[in-house]
Order: C-alpha cells, then sequence, then structure tokens
C-alpha cells in the first residue's frame, strides 16, 4: 500500500518535473548545437588566424566583463539587490582614469620604462579608490536605508542611482564618446599568425591578479569570511558578532575595486568612453553573473568569460547590430530555464 | 459550513501513508502513517522541531512531502499546488499568523472567498449584475463568519490593527471562507490566556458542529485533551504514539519523549 | 480634528479620499480646452497635442499600475509592449507593408487596431510572463528589462519589414463615422460624417473619453475578486496560496492586463504621431512609467494619474524649457559669460539640458528615501511601503521547524 502510494508519488514528480524539464532541455541543445553548427561553417570560412584573433579580443572582452559581472553578484549575493549603478561605477572608472592618466604624467606615444609602469599603477590605485568611494557612499545614502523595506524600492532606487550617475557623467562629459588616452605601448607580438597587443596582456594579467586576490581575500581573511556569513544568513552573522552594515559596505567597496579596474582596462583598451557606458556594459556584466549562478564569485568570473567569448564570436562572426539581442536573449533563456546559473550551483533561495 | 452537518462517521477524510520529508541529508518527518476521520477533532502534538509544521506544509502543498502519499477524501492529492488543496477543502491557518495586515478584516475574509467565487474577468471589468450579485453574497458570509468567531466589531479594521486574539480569529475564520471540509489549525491558542483558551475550544466545538473536520497542532495540553478525539504523538519527524487522549497520555514512550520533559 | 482625519484615515479604510481627486481630474479634464484656448489667445492647437500625448502616459501609468502597484510585479520593460501597440497599427494601418515583402496594403480601421494591438500585446505578454512568473520578483524584472531591450532592437535590424531606424511614417488618419462639432464651433449639434481626426481637439476628446473608460474599467477590476488576489498576493504570497489563490495565474492576468494597456496607448500614440521609430521606445520610457507610477503613489488610481501628469510637465514641459530659460536669465542678470561654451563648460543652456537624466535619476532616488508611498499613496502601499511587510518566511518556517 505504502509502496504503491510511493511509487504513484514518484511517478507523479517525474512526470512533471522530470518530462517538461527534459523538453526544454531538449529544446536548449538543440538551438545551442544549431548556433554551434553555424558558428562553425563561419569559423572555417574566415580561416584559422582569424578565429584565433577573435579568440584573444574575446579573452580580454571576458576579463572585463567578468570583474564587472562581480560587483553584481557580490553585492547579490549579500544583499539581494541588483546594483543597477553598478555598471555606472564602471563607466565612472573610465572617464575618472582618463583624466587621472595626464596628472599622473603619463602621455600618449611617451617612452615606457620602470617609472611609467609606476605611474600607471598609481592611476590604477586612484581610479580603484575613487570608484570604492563612490559604491560605498551609494550603499550609504541610498540603498542602507532601505534594507528592511519591500524588495521594490531598492531595486527602484538602484535604478534612479544609475540614472543619476549617468546624469552626472552626461553633465561632465557630454552626449557624445570622449577619447581615452591611448598611453600603453603600441607593442604586439605574434602567436600562431595572430596579433597580441600590450593591451590584452595588460587585461589578461591585471584580471588574474585580481580575480585570484579576491579569491584569497574571501576565503582567507576575516572579513571575506564575514561576508560568506553574511551572505548565508545575514541574523545568524549579525548574532555571531558580524558587523553586518561594516561587512556589506565591504563587499561595495570590493566590487568598486574591481569594476574601477575594469574601467580603466576598458579605456586602455578601446580608447574610447561615453556617458552611458555603464548601462550596456552592466547589463552583459549581469547576463554574466546571471549565467554563471548569481551570487556565485566563480560563476560572475566564469560567466564574464563566456559571454565575453560569446559577444566577440557574434560580432566577429555574425552581424554585430544583432548582438545585444542575442546577449539578452540569453539572459532571458537562463533565467528561465536554469534560474540558478548554467554551472547549475545551488544558489541559497530566501 | 455549507456542508450538512451530519453523524460522525468513521471514514478517513485524511489519509497520510508513509509520508517522508527530507531537507538535504536532515529527515523532517519520517515514515509517518495515520488517517484524520470525518467528523473528529484530530491532535498533533510532540515538542518543538518535530516536524509537525512540516506535515502541515506537506499536506497543504506548500512544501511537498519528498515520498508517501496523501489522500484526502480518496483523492491523492502529495504534490498538489496549494490553490489546488485549498480549492478541494482544505484550509489551514498559520503559526506565526499570516494575515494580509495592510486590509481590512472583511477583506481579508474576502480573499479566502476567492476560489468560491465564479466572476470571471469580463464580469469585474463591467460590473455585471452577477458580478454584483455575487461579490453582495461573499460579502454578506464574510460578516457571517466575523460574527462566527466573534470579531465582527473590527470588521473595517486593518488585520494588522486587530487584538492578538482577534488575529488568530480572524485567521480562523479566513480559512473557513474558503468552505473547506477539513481545517488544519497550527497552534491556534498559542499566547492564549485561559479564558482564550475557553473560548477557543468552544469555537472549535462550533466549527465541527458545522460539519468540519479540524486537524490541529497544538502544545497546550489542556487545550489538546479536551477537545480532540484522537491523537497522533511525533517526536524528531517519527510517529510513537497514536490513539485517544487517554492511550496517548498513558503510553510510556509520550511520558518519556515529550510530557516528561514538558512536566 | 486633524488627528481624527488621520486616525479615520489610518484606521478605516472604506473613507475613500480619491473621490475629490477624480472629481477634480475630471473637472480639469473638462475644462482644460477652454483655458488652452484663453492662455494661448485662441490656438489651443499646441497645448491640446501636447496634453494628447500626455494622455498616453497616464494610459500607461494607469496599465503599468496594474503591473507594479496592484499586482506588486516589476515590469521594466513596459516600453516593450507599447512598441508592439504602435508598431501593430504602424503594419495593418498604413501603406507600408507594400515596401515589405508582402507588397500589399492594409487599412484597417483605427478603432479595430486598438481591440487588435490589446490582443497582440496582451499575448505577448503571456508569452513572456508564463515562464518567468514563477521566478522570483527581481528576476521577473531582469526579464522584463531584458525583452525591453530586445524588442526596439529587433524593429530597428529587420529593416526589410520595419524600415528599420527611419521607422514607418504616413499612418493612417484614425477616422469616426459620425462626429458633432461641438460647442466651441457655435453649431454645436452639427453632425460631421466621416469625421478625420486631424484636429489635436478630435485627440483630445477621445483621449479623455478612452481614460474615463479605461479608469472606470482598472477600478471595477480592483474591487473585485482579482483586485483582492492581487492585493493579497503583494502582501504574503505563500497565504494567498494557501487561501485558494491561484498566484501563478493571477499574476500573469496581471501582466497581460499591462501588456495590453500599453499595445493600446501605443495605437494610440502611432496614430497620433502618424509614424513610428524604434528610438521612441527605449528604456527610458519604461522607466518614465514606471517613475510616474511610484512618484504618483502605487495602486492608487488617481495617484498614478496625478504622478504621469506631474513628471509629464516635467520632462517634456520644463526641461525641454530649461535651457532657454537659464540662459535668458542669465543675460537678463548680466552673467553673459555663462552662456557660452568653454573648455568642458558647454555653457549654461547646454548645461541645462544636460540635466535631465541627473534630475530624473534624483527624482527616483528622493521619493523612495522620502517618500516612498508616492504622492497620493493608496492605504494599503501607504502603510506597507513605509512600515514594511513580512518577508517571504516559508523558508523560515521550515528552519525553525527542521533546525
Amino acid at each position: 500500500m505504502g509502496a504503491v502510494g510511493e511509487a504513484i508519488r514518484r511517478r507523479r514528480s517525474d512526470l512533471r518535473s522530470g518530462l517538461t524539464g527534459r523538453a526544454l532541455d531538449v529544446g536548449l541543445y538543440v538551438l545551442i548545437l544549431a548556433f554551434l553548427f553555424l558558428l562553425g561553417t563561419r569559423v572555417i570560412e574566415h580561416g584559422p588566424d582569424y578565429l584565433l584573433q577573435i579568440f584573444f579580443f574575446a579573452l580580454a572582452n571576458g576579463a572585463i566583463y567578468a570583474l564587472i559581472a562581480l560587483g553584481y553578484t557580490m553585492v547579490y549575493g549579500i544583499i539581494e539587490l541588483i546594483n543597477f549603478a553598478h555598471g555606472d561605477v564602471f563607466a565612472f572608472g573610465a572617464f575618472a582614469s582618463a583624466s587621472l592618466i595626464p596628472l599622473f604624467g603619463l602621455s600618449e606615444g611617451q617612452v615606457w620604462g620602470p617609472f611609467t609602469i609606476l605611474q600607471l599603477l598609481a592611476v590604477f590605485v586612484v581610479t580603484m579608490l575613487l570608484c570604492a568611494v563612490l559604491n560605498v557612499s551609494i550603499e550609504r545614502i541610498a540603498y542602507r536605508p532601505l534594507r528592511h523595506a519591500p524588495r521594490l524600492a531598492p531595486l527602484i532606487t538602484a535604478i534612479g542611482m544609475s540614472f543619476f550617475l549617468e546624469g552626472a557623467m552626461f553633465l561632465w562629459k557630454g552626449p557624445s564618446s570622449v577619447h581615452y588616452p591611448d598611453v600603453l605601448p603600441d607593442l604586439s607580438f605574434t602567436i600562431l599568425g595572430a596579433r597580441v597587443g600590450v593591451k590584452e596582456i595588460t587585461v589578461w594579467i591585471t584580471t588574474i591578479v585580481l580575480v585570484v586576490g579576491l579569491a584569497l581575500f574571501i576565503d582567507r581573511s576575516r572579513l571575506g569570511k564575514a561576508m560568506r556569513a553574511t551572505a548565508q544568513d545575514r541574523d545568524a552573522a549579525q548574532l555571531m558578532g558580524i558587523d553586518i552594515d561594516r561587512t556589506i559596505a565591504a563587499t561595495f567597496f570590493i566590487g568598486a575595486v574591481l569594476a574601477g579596474a575594469g574601467g580603466i582596462m576598458y579605456g586602455l583598451s578601446y580608447n574610447t568612453a561615453v556617458f552611458d557606458l555603464g548601462f550596456s556594459a552592466g547589463l552583459v556584466a549581469f547576463t554574466a553573473a546571471v549565467f554563471g549562478g548569481i551570487g556565485n564569485i566563480y560563476g560572475a568570473a566564469i560567466g564574464g568569460l563566456v559571454l565575453g567569448l560569446i559577444r566577440t564570436f557574434w560580432d566577429g562572426y555574425f552581424d554585430s547590430a544583432w548582438s545585444d539581442v542575442v546577449i539578452f536573449a540569453i539572459l532571458i533563456m537562463v533565467l528561465v530555464f536554469r534560474p540558478t546559473g548554467i554551472l547549475g550551483m545551488r544558489v541559497p533561495e530566501k | 459550513m455549507q456542508t450538512a452537518s451530519g453523524p460522525a462517521s468513521d471514514a478517513a477524510i485524511l489519509r497520510l501513508d508513509h509520508v517522508t520529508k527530507r531537507f538535504g541529508g536532515l529527515v523532517a518527518v519520517n515514515d509517518v502513517t495515520f488517517d484524520v476521520r470525518k467528523g473528529e477533532v484530530f491532535a498533533l502534538i510532540g515538542p518543538n522541531g518535530a516536524g509537525k509544521t512540516t506535515l502541515f506544509n506537506g499536506v497543504t502543498g506548500l512544501i511537498p512531502p519528498t515520498s508517501g502519499s496523501v489522500v484526502f477524501e480518496g483523492r491523492e492529492i502529495a504534490g498538489t499546488k496549494p490553490f489546488k488543496v485549498a480549492e478541494l477543502g482544505i484550509a489551514r491557518t498559520f503559526q506565526n499568523i499570516r494575515l494580509f495586515e495592510y486590509m481590512s478584516a472583511v477583506e481579508n475574509i474576502l480573499v479566502g472567498e476567492h476560489c468560491r467565487m465564479h466572476a470571471k474577468l469580463w464580469d469585474s471589468l463591467f460590473k455585471l449584475p452577477r458580478e454584483r450579485r455575487e461579490e453582495k453574497e461573499v460579502t454578506d458570509h464574510a460578516m457571517e463568519l466575523l460574527r462566527f468567531v466573534g470579531i465582527e466589531r473590527w470588521a473595517h479594521s486593518y488585520a494588522r490593527n486587530l487584538p492578538y486574539g482577534g488575529q488568530r480569529r480572524l485567521e480562523i475564520a479566513r480559512a473557513l471562507a474558503t468552505r473547506p471540509r477539513l481545517l488544519l489549525l497550527d497552534e491556534p491558542a498559542a499566547g492564549f490566556t485561559p479564558q482564550e483558551k475557553v473560548e477557543l475550544m468552544r469555537l472549535v466545538g462550533k466549527i465541527l458542529d458545522s460539519g468540519v473536520t479540524v486537524f490541529l497542532i497544538e502544545h497546550d495540553m489542556k487545550v489538546v485533551m479536551g477537545i480532540s478525539k484522537r491523537i497522533v504523538v511525533l517526536d524528531h519527524g517519527e510517529m510513537i504514539a497514536h490513539g485517544t487522549p487517554e492511550e496517548v497520555r498513558r503510553n510510556p514512550r509520550v511520558i518519556e519523549a515529550y510530557l516528561g520533559k514538558q512536566h | 480634528m486633524i488627528g481624527w482625519f488621520r486616525r479615520v484615515w489610518e484606521n478605516d479604510p472604506r473613507k475613500d479620499p480619491n473621490a475629490v481627486v477624480y472629481f477634480l481630474l475630471a473637472i480639469f479634464a473638462v475644462l482644460f480646452p477652454l483655458f488652452a484656448s484663453v492662455v494661448t489667445g485662441g490656438s489651443p492647437n499646441f497645448l491640446l497635442s501636447v496634453a494628447g500625448d500626455a494622455g498616453v502616459y497616464v494610459l500607461l501609468t494607469l496599465g503599468l499600475n496594474v503591473v507594479v502597484g496592484m499586482a506588486g510585479l516589476l515590469d521594466l520593460g513596459y516600453a516593450a509592449f507599447f512598441a508592439i501597440g504602435a508598431y501593430t497599427y504602424a503594419f495593418i494601418a498604413s501603406d507600408h507593408l507594400a515596401v515589405t515583402p508582402l507588397q500589399t496594403t492594409l487599412h484597417v480601421p483605427f478603432w479595430i487596431v486598438l481591440l487588435i494591438a490589446l490582443f497582440v500585446a496582451a499575448s505577448f505578454g503571456v508569452i513572456l510572463g508564463a515562464p518567468t512568473l514563477r521566478l522570483r520578483g527581481d528576476y521577473l524584472a531582469i526579464v522584463t528589462l531584458g525583452f525591453g531591450e530586445i524588442v526596439p532592437r529587433v524593429f530597428k535590424n529587420t529593416s526589410t519589414w520595419t524600415s528599420g531606424v527611419n521607422g514607418i511614417s504616413a499612418l493612417d488618419t484614425p477616422e469616426l463615422p459620425i462626429w458633432f462639432k461641438g460647442p466651441w464651433s457655435g453649431d454645436p449639434l452639427a453632425v460631421v460624417q466621416n469625421f478625420k481626426i486631424f484636429d489635436p481637439l478630435g485627440y483630445y476628446v477621445i483621449m479623455v473619453v478612452l481614460l474615463v473608460i479605461c479608469v472606470v474599467l482598472v477600478r471595477n477590476l480592483q474591487n473585485s475578486r482579482m483586485g483582492r488576489a492581487w492585493a493579497a498576493i503583494r502582501e504574503d504570497e505563500v497565504a494567498a496560496a494557501a487561501m485558494g489563490v491561484n498566484t501563478v495565474q493571477a499574476k500573469l492576468l496581471a501582466f497581460a492586463i499591462g501588456a495590453a494597456f500599453s499595445g493600446f496607448a501605443g495605437t494610440f500614440y502611432g496614430a497620433k504621431l502618424s509614424l513610428v521609430s524604434p528610438e521612441n521606445f527605449g528604456f527610458s520610457v519604461s522607466i518614465t512609467v514606471l517613475v510616474m507610477v511610484v512618484l504618483g503613489g502605487m495602486g492608487n488610481i488617481p495617484g498614478v494619474m496625478l504622478g504621469s501628469l506631474l513628471i509629464y510637465l516635467v520632462i517634456f514641459m520644463v526641461l525641454p524649457s530649461l535651457p532657454d530659460t537659464v540662459t535668458s536669465i542669465a543675460n537678463a542678470i548680466g552673467l553673459t559669460g555663462l552662456t557660452q561654451a568653454s573648455g568642458d563648460f558647454p555653457g549654461i543652456g547646454e548645461f541645462a539640458a544636460r540635466l535631465k537624466f541627473l534630475i530624473f535619476g534624483l527624482i527616483l532616488v528622493l521619493v523612495m528615501l522620502l517618500r516612498p508611498q508616492g504622492l497620493l499613496p493608496s492605504r494599503e502601499r501607504e502603510q506597507e511601503l513605509t512600515k514594511g511587510t513580512h518577508d517571504d518566511t516559508i523558508i523560515e518556517d521550515v528552519q525553525a521547524e527542521t533546525g
């Protein structure tokens, strides 16, 4: 009797989650395969050198997306807020560093030596700090008072903050793209027929250093542990004597540091910036965070890389007018079919 | 209350069969089997964390059981969506009162009427006569329910502004508005004064008289022993006893696991 | 006295102060043509046209209020449905299809397209909502945001069908079989047959009529079975489900109704402008409408109408006129230097023009921080937003039970 009941139960739940789930999965795989097939034909058409070239660009783009995505995912992990202003903090990083570069004595086409590297490092540090101060202030002014309000309230505030920052940068730099000083040396190496510039290498190395540093920090440091504890259960963390306000502020601080670094590297690579840069880049980075499973730091890093690959390959092999559509379609599909992210890691549901 | 009150029959209205609920590695309810008979007050007792509310959540579909079957009036309902369970005729209250705080008492009850109403989108959009008629009917019925539980004087107050006892009663009235044949009460007497407890027992009696079977979780032994016909005792997710209040009271395992700790 | 009023306001949900606001809005709507005529010295067409455009936003706000205010769902891609409505009209009520691969034309009457657009937009709402409404609230926000970004880009990129960025122009003018000349013509009861609505006043009158109908319908809905279900879901989804409310279905209905409104408004907008272009349906439109709902007071119909009129005034009247105003002020007080561009400073006029985004963002943040319930809130939402609701505590129940 009980066995029969259990069998019925199991069949019911199998039917429900299994069948529809599997049908959706199959649809998804078919779509991905179709895309890969199409991509494959284009890749063969354009030859291996082009493929490698696109791949190197994609890695650099992906690294920048990953840096922004980390901020989204950390903030979401800890207070379950989509910090819409985060993309604009990234854009602010680009603008601020554009102004700082001449201030720190760097100029286009100069000779490079150990001292110039130090100068550039100083630009990095100051920009990252400025972004951090900005992001922490945003949290303090706009989000903290609403921490116990219904979820809609901080989300709307975040959108408002994003508009405010974009407005401020619009006021500062005007509606059109501004030139970003092209200070990195114009050196490049040829690897297997593809060109790799100093720009790409700078992006790769900086990103690896920052992500490894972040991982160590989250894993080892007291504050990192406090962050993980707070993300899991804020009340319990508080009972354990963790200063919640400080921990959340630290999360915003670190997220902004990474986004600021991303902003500088975006500027250094593309030598252009525009006031609403943060909106589009932010959305892609947010997609990356969702893709990797929002709240999951490693997921965000991997998601950033994957989105960088998808976007750059699409731009390289298909009509770039559609690349945003593709990105957003991916965003929607991931949320619908894999709300916990493509890595399938469990996110604490609350 | 729509159901005519008849003689209590021995037919099971709800049957749980080898119900188990796991949360990850933790077994909250382990292989529980019992049935609730039509027209009785059935109590589920046990120390904190015994899995009582989990069982309620399993029956009402909020958190479906991991395995086992739940049969209501001969129909398998394990894994059925909560709203469907309510439509089938099981209503519940919550341990930590979950009223719609910023709706008035009447409106709270009207939400309970929702699944018994027939107004379609068009009826509501254009306020067709049958919609108006239905609105009037359910509003009258809601007022009747408020009187039934004795809080009609707060009909138009926000639910959050009702006194504590009033809120518990309102939750019962809201559950009754779904016209259930089985009512699940999750610690209805929690935080009540002795006087209020007596009134609650009287209310449960009235509900029973109107033809609704009552299945309750309660900590207060006086209440449980006073009104329930049969009792199931849960401890750490295991069913350790089953029977009439006298049988349960004498059961050594219960005394050890539950009563022993309490007294 | 004030204390008494406050007590009644806070404790007795039956007292409806909205009646006064409705009354004032109605008076305002009726007197506006007269007022416009007097202020402009007999040529009210510009003001009436602006009022017609504002009406489109009021319609949008009413629809989004169903989604955000009543059902508590955040829709950040509302402009997508607006675009779908407008393009529906452009396709089936203009010569445009002749230049598409179909090589034929359709001229469906405006009134029928209103209904068609309503259903097309609602269908898109259902298609988008059905798989996503099961998800948690902010995921829905993101899905709608993505959809809102996709739709205008698709219209822009599929240029063989939509003419891309150039948009579709010369849409049909709405026509009425019978129309009265109106009291302002001197012969109020004279009948015009096959009246083409070129006249801004014609648009204005139709807009007001449509708005009245919509307000009545939405109000009916709010005070009905479904309206209460939405309020219940907004407050406590778990309890609502346990009380027999099919929450997914109710949310889907709210979402579809919102989309329908947007499609409806889109058709009107396309017809009035006689042009649709993908540039007109971006994220900023979605956010503008959201700000109108939030500022006005989520969930309260006259509140959101007031909010939308106010924001419309600020965004489309005050801000655009700001550059000229500040330039003339600067000139008047002798700071002519400020009006010239120098270095990074673009001149005070351009500077003022660039303030738009900033002010907009500031309004959102300040409203949420200082008056989260909006200017004229519904009492339920006022309390929810100022005093907070309980979170989804079912998981905590489970933890309490197991831990």
